[in-house]
């Protein structure tokens, strides 16, 4: 017998990963590139590290999406988060333990990591 | 956790061309690949794309494949899952755009619609009830049982203002009303689902059915509680395989969960459904004889009054509802009336699903707000006509419906405003026809087949539809008189002012509307001896036009009557009177050289 | 129960909430057509013969009346333009799939579609003719035929064999325009487990259902000089026959009766209340026998041979319960190829016996087997009564001008307990008259037992016989018979003494009687007009008890000895066989 605070449970650990399916234009993107420059360079761990960050965290409009080689292979792997109307942010050499910090800082509390931001790096 | 999702459905469609092979290659490649732990592959209901499958999409990107073969998935594994690279090859060629691909929602058949009641098909998979809670699930249930009275959620449904999906749009929650009412202290009432979907190409009810069958177990359980009644019954088509395993294992799950059962969310309300198989006649789709059929007796339907909501299975009140209505249900409970009555017309509130076939290039499944105009569905969402050809006619309700002519393309779709021009909304088919229709060929396509499912209770159902189909016989075949088309228009209005129940009473009416918009077309077979739209067999003749002719002899060959005749470079002809009209000889001919006529 | 007021043809009208149109419209001496409409039994709705215009306020509009229940301020039109335009046209199509070979029907004169075409105004039957379905006739049943060529799907016959019989062997097959009556894969009737009553016969608007004619069979005989040809008609028959010569419901016509049967060319007339009375004497004795030897009870009738086969189909386990009596029919046979055939000096062999009765099911007994006591068939021929009434009329006698005549002697002979065996409770009440007066060796004061009597499908009854309270009941109609079955096999009730006719109101209501019009038979009382002719006869009969007719002494003195001799078993009595249900 279900009670309905078991039904919400079940709803809530559910909702994040069916989230995955909704097409939400508002969202905020992140893009991994998953080349075979970036997958050689590790960016396997930090593609699953930031889809797992966002369904653990249940975070609603955020989608974690993969790209193909963007061209700049010396920096990969390379993340972009795309927020709607907003500027790109391009994080380059990410290690699954800086995708957890950019997670933090930028995603949930929208403030850009901009130590590991390409433009930081080419300064 | 995963980070993408590949969803395939496995709907009818897509299941008939192939899409389970697709799922366990699929599968294969994955686990080859490494991928097990971060792609998850689920086998969903139908998408509405149906002519393109099998059909695939990848989450989160929203890639839309379609027309997949088992060979391609190694390469979409490797390249697209592995290496995020889409195979743009094989994407579904309206989302490609010069610079890239977009999602399948931009694409033109899915930006004008709305998906409420098949807002989890193809997104969730069926067999597993926590992808179902995990899109608000029985959280309906929950808040009804817990938050609402009977008489608060009979008067949220009236207030939405949703009317039946399965073709008389009564509205639901006077229904409801009526079925909690009218008997006091009724000691056994039930709630039943209509999903005996007959309609010839109306499929929106399996598709449900496969792609979320629990919406429909929540629903029916909400509407037990609105009425109170404490069990269920579902009449499924037994041609739906795959929609009465979906249904079995999700009320399997149900029960498991207590979402079914005594004392659901350990209130006093006690709920649990039962499947009952039909033999798919037509006529079980009519309430009363859906009735009679699951009480164990032949389907035939009972006279009206008493209606179901007094006098309904077994003798007991009674709802029934389609089970389109009843996708609707949750969402109106979860966000209220205000936000389903904010769409559609005034009259005619929601969404309703329809079944574009005919001749039409994107067939398949479509949702649309009411009041969506005709032209915007069969010229936008269902990218108009193949081959250039003129549209003639939609076909709306299916047997029980009617034609609507081009000039009335404008119309806003709802109940309403198609009874007003000679058709129904039905159970949602819409048959698109072009010029090389021929409307009385249709019209006696439709009767034919209500000659085929009148149960044969009522005289002049049983008897009055088979005379009218023999009156359009003749007319295509030429030997009708004006007198037959009289005696034609008598029977119309006899056999739907006379028959017993709803087969009848419409059986006439893809005649009627015909004949109100196309009467020249009658005319022309019946006067002139001639088919317009050259459909008609015994009404064409075939001609080879001398100037055109090379005498090659390849029709006198293929002839199979021997009614060419012709010397080797000299002009053929055909004798008119061997002719079988199979056109063959058309075929056969490199120069254009024979025409019908 | 409230009351609605309505208004019909524009004049107004009371009558009980929850009434149909078509009752409302009764009331009012408004007759409106009917076909398929059977009161209680098939409200259907599905000729749709039936239609009136009614108003609720939204605008009139053709309804079933047999099925619309009337509603406040309803406004009724039985007889527009429209209506009869409407049903002149169902009726039309109807015409157009039936066999329209009217001059050569067993119906035609009484048949309900003949009568529905000249009272709509039919003009051309075939206007809507095209495709129709061809049947072969159904005629592997010993009593009956069907012809479904001239069914017109109105399904009486359905719901009598299913709903007041309680059979169901019969319904629809196929659908749509393909749609008849037959039974399960299409077997024939003969190989179902029909019991022969013959109910649906009775109910059939037309010629699809009818007995197998055998008048030629008895004409036959009687212009064989070789043969000697006797009749003997059941009591029912003279409840009955009056009806095919324009008589009203509930005219006794014996006199008349026995006049025409003569004039046939039967070489003697008798009476099979001759054979009532000797059963009485029998099915008495081992009542009594059984009651006081520990027998099997309760013990059960066995005069109505649709009882006894439906017995033998659906309560194989109860054939011990039933009384070992031939039914009159075959007891009178019996004598009469033996007892008479002696006094007369006549060979059996060369004797024809032939029986008129209310019933379809004798024409199946007369072939069972155990019923040939003297090595040639009992009863050699048995008519309906509907048959009889087609035989005189064939005959050119003038009916109605006879003069009332007598029964021949001995067979003749009768008394009113005989006769009151045609009706539900009869056999019951005149087994009591003798049963009662043997067992308290005492005249009884009054002969009528009152609480057996009446149309009730279920009759209880105790009464203190020397000392022993003896349970009894009647049941009449199959269904009543299967419920009352279930009960005594349920232990909730231990009667010792039960009558079963096969049809509701027992013989008067038999399955070979006249057809009787849809008004009269959703609304008259015609089985209570039957049933009084009955009741009138033995009231003015001055021996009015089986063991007082002087008949029946003579036989036992000079022939059996007495009840239950060893002669009495070897003639009037018989066996059962248990049979399957198909």
């Amino acid at each position: 017998m279900k009670s309905l605070e078991e039904l919400k449970a079940i709803r809530d650990k559910m909702q994040n990963q069916v989230n995955l399916r909704d097409e939400d234009t508002t969202a905020t993107r992140v893009v991994v590139g998953m080349a075979t420059c970036g997958i050689a360079a590790g960016a396997r761990p930090v593609l699953t590290a930031f889809s797992d960050l966002v369904q653990q965290k249940g975070m609603k409009n955020v989608v974690v999406t993969q790209t193909g080689c963007v061209g700049l292979c010396q920096y990969e792997p390379i993340v972009e988060i795309i927020e709607p109307g907003k500027e790109k942010v391009t994080y380059i050499k990410m290690t699954a333990e800086k995708a957890a910090e950019v997670f933090e800082q930028h995603i949930v509390r929208g403030q850009v990591k901009s130590e590991y931001t390409i433009s930081s790096a080419l300064k | 956790m995963f980070r993408s999702h590949v969803l395939i459905c496995g709907g009818t469609g897509c299941t008939s061309s192939g899409s389970l092979k697709i799922y366990e290659k699929l599968q294969e490649e994955i686990d080859k690949n490494g991928l097990s732990k971060e792609v998850q592959v689920v086998k969903t209901g139908c998408f509405g794309l149906c002519a393109n499958g099998p059909i695939m999409i990848v989450y989160p990107e929203g890639t839309f494949y379609s027309m997949v073969n088992v060979e391609d998935i190694p390469e979409i594994v490797s390249e697209h899952l592995l290496k995020g690279r889409i195979v743009t090859r094989l994407v579904y060629q309206e989302t490609v755009e010069e610079n890239g691909i977009k999602s399948l929602n931009e694409t033109d058949f899915y930006k004008k619609q709305h998906r409420v009641a098949l807002r989890n098909c193809g997104v969730i998979n069926p067999e597993n009830i926590d992808e179902y809670i995990g899109r608000d699930g029985y959280q309906a249930l929950g808040k009804v049982l817990t938050e609402m009275t009977p008489e608060e959620v009979i008067q949220c449904i009236l207030d939405s203002g949703l009317r039946g999906r399965g073709g008389g749009g009564f509205p639901t929650g006077r229904k409801w009303q009526l079925a909690r009412n009218i008997v006091p202290n009724a000691d056994q009432k039930y709630v039943c689902c209509n999903a005996d979907e007959g309609d010839p190409g109306a499929f929106m009810d399996r598709s449900v059915l496969e792609g979320d069958p629990h919406v429909v177990l929540e629903a029916m359980a909400i509407a037990g509680y609105a009425i109170g009644a404490n069990q269920g019954y579902i009449y499924v088509r037994a041609e739906y395989p795959i929609a009465v395993q979906r249904l079995e294992i999700a009320i399997k799950q149900a029960r498991e969960y207590g979402l079914l059962g005594k004392n659901i969310f350990g209130t006093d309300f006690s709920f649990d459904i039962g499947l009952r198989l039909g033999a798919g006649a037509f006529v079980c789709g009519e309430e009363t004889a859906l009735m009679t059929s699951i009480e164990g007796n032949r389907g035939e339907p009972r006279p009206r009054p008493p209606f179901p909501a007094e006098k309904g299975l077994f003798q007991k009140p009674t709802i029934l509802n389609n089970v389109e209505t009843y996708a609707n249900i949750p969402q109106i409970i979860l966000k209220g009336a205000e936000w389903f009555a904010s769409m559609g017309t005034e009259k005619s509130k929601g969404t309703k699903v329809f079944a574009l076939g005919g001749k039409i290039n994107n067939t398949g499944l479509v949702e649309i707000p009411m009041g969506t105009t005709l032209r915007t569905v069969i010229e936008e969402i269902g990218g108009g006509i193949p081959n250039g050809k003129k549209f003639k006619a939609a076909q709306t309700g299916g047997p029980s419906g009617g034609c609507i002519p081009a000039e009335h393309m404008d119309i806003a779709i709802d109940y309403d405003n198609l009874i007003a021009i000679g058709s129904m909304m039905g159970s949602g088919g819409l048959i698109v026809m072009d010029e090389d229709n021929c409307m009385v060929d249709i019209a006696k396509f439709f009767l034919e087949f209500t000659v085929d499912e009148s149960c044969g209770k009522c005289t002049p159902c049983r008897i009055g539809t088979k005379r009218m189909y023999e009156i359009l016989d003749k007319i295509t075949k030429g030997k009708a008189t004006l007198e037959d088309l009289d005696r034609l228009e008598e029977l119309c209005y006899h056999v739907k002012a006379n028959s017993l129940c709803g087969l009848g009473q419409t059986a006439p009416n893809p005649v009627l509307s015909t004949l109100r918009y196309f009467r020249d077309e009658y005319i022309a077979h019946i006067v002139e001896k001639r088919c317009p739209a050259g459909v008609c067999k015994d009404l064409l003749s075939y001609e080879i036009q001398a100037d055109k002719c090379k005498g090659c002899t390849a029709c006198a060959r293929v002839c199979p009557a021997g009614a060419i005749s012709g010397s080797v470079k000299n002009p053929h002809t055909i004798d008119k009177s061997k002719c079988l009209k199979c056109g063959a000889c058309i075929e056969k001919c490199r120069f254009g050289a024979i025409i019908k006529k | 129960m409230e009351n609605v007021t309505i208004k019909i043809n524009g004049v107004e009208t009371t009558v009980p909430a929850g009434t149909t149109i078509l009752e409302a419209a009764h009331m009012a001496n408004i007759e409106i057509p009917t076909l398929c409409f059977m009161k209680d039994i098939n409200a259907i709705g599905a000729c749709r013969i039936c239609m009136v215009e009614a108003n609720e306020g939204r605008g009139s509009r053709l309804v079933a009346s047999c099925v619309y229940p009337v509603s406040p301020n309803m406004e009724v039109f039985t007889n527009t333009p429209r209506v009869l335009e409407t049903r002149k046209r169902t009726l039309e199509l109807m015409l157009s799939t039936h066999d329209r070979n009217c001059l050569s029907c067993v119906r035609s004169g009484n048949c309900e579609l003949q009568k529905l075409a000249k009272d709509l105004g039919v003009e051309d039957a075939g206007i809507y003719d095209g495709v129709s379905n061809h049947y072969e006739i159904d005629d592997s049943a010993a009593h009956m035929t069907r012809d479904n060529n001239k069914c017109i799907l109105c399904r009486r016959c359905v719901a009598a064999c299913g709903v007041t019989q309680t059979i169901g062997v019969i319904g629809a097959n196929e659908r749509g325009f393909k749609t008849y009556i037959g039974s399960a894969f299409d077997m024939g009737l003969g190989e179902t487990s029909c019991v022969s009553c013959g109910q649906c016969i009775a109910v059939c608007p037309t010629g699809a259902l009818a007995e197998k004619d055998s008048t030629a069979e008895v004409l036959a005989a009687i212009a064989d000089p070789s043969k000697h040809v006797i009749v003997q008609t059941a009591p029912a028959v003279r409840a009955g026959l009056g009806e095919c010569f324009g008589y009203p419901i509930g005219t006794d016509v014996e006199g008349k009766m026995a006049a025409a049967l003569r004039r046939l060319g039967f070489d003697k007339v008798f009476d099979t209340d001759f054979g009532a009375d000797l059963t009485i004497m029998e099915e008495g004795t081992e009542f009594i026998e059984r009651l006081q030897n520990g027998g099997k009870l309760p013990m059960i009738t066995s005069c109505s041979p649709g009882w006894i086969k439906f017995c033998e189909h659906y309560y194989p386990d109860m054939i011990d319960n039933l009384s070992s009596c031939k039914s009159p029919q075959q007891m009178f046979g019996a004598i009469a190829k033996s007892y008479y055939a002696e006094k007369m000096g006549i060979d059996p062999k060369d004797m024809v016996v032939v029986s008129v009765m209310p019933c379809t099911a004798k024409k199946f007994e007369i072939g069972r087997d155990d019923q040939a006591a003297n090595g040639v068939p009992d009863v050699d021929i048995a008519l309906t009564t509907r048959e009889l009434g087609r035989m005189i009329q064939r005959a050119g006698i003038n009916f109605q001008a006879l003069p009332d005549e007598e029964f021949d002697l001995p067979l003749g002979l009768s008394s009113g307990a005989g006769v009151i065996f045609g009706a539900t409770g009869g056999v019951m009440e005149a087994a009591l008259r003798t049963v009662v007066e043997v067992l308290e060796n005492k005249e009884l004061p009054s002969l009528d037992f009152h609480e057996v009597r009446g149309l009730d499908g279920i009759k209880e009854a105790t009464y203190n016989v020397a000392g022993t309270e003896v349970k009894l009941a009647v049941a009449s109609g199959l269904s009543n018979a299967r419920a009352l079955l279930d009960k005594v096999n349920a232990g909730e009730a231990d009667y010792h003494f039960i009558e079963i006719m096969g049809c509701p109101g027992g013989c008067i209501n038999g399955g070979g009687q006249p057809q009787v019009s849809p008004a009269e038979r959703n609304f008259g009382d015609y089985r209570a007009k039957r049933a009084s002719v009955l009741y009138n006869n033995d009231a003015a009969k001055a021996v009015r008890k089986s063991h007082e007719n002087a008949g029946i002494k003579e036989l036992y003195d000079t022939y059996l000895e007495k009840p239950g001799s060893h002669k009495a078993h070897q003639l009037l009595h018989t066996s059962y066989v248990k049979r399957s249900i198909n």
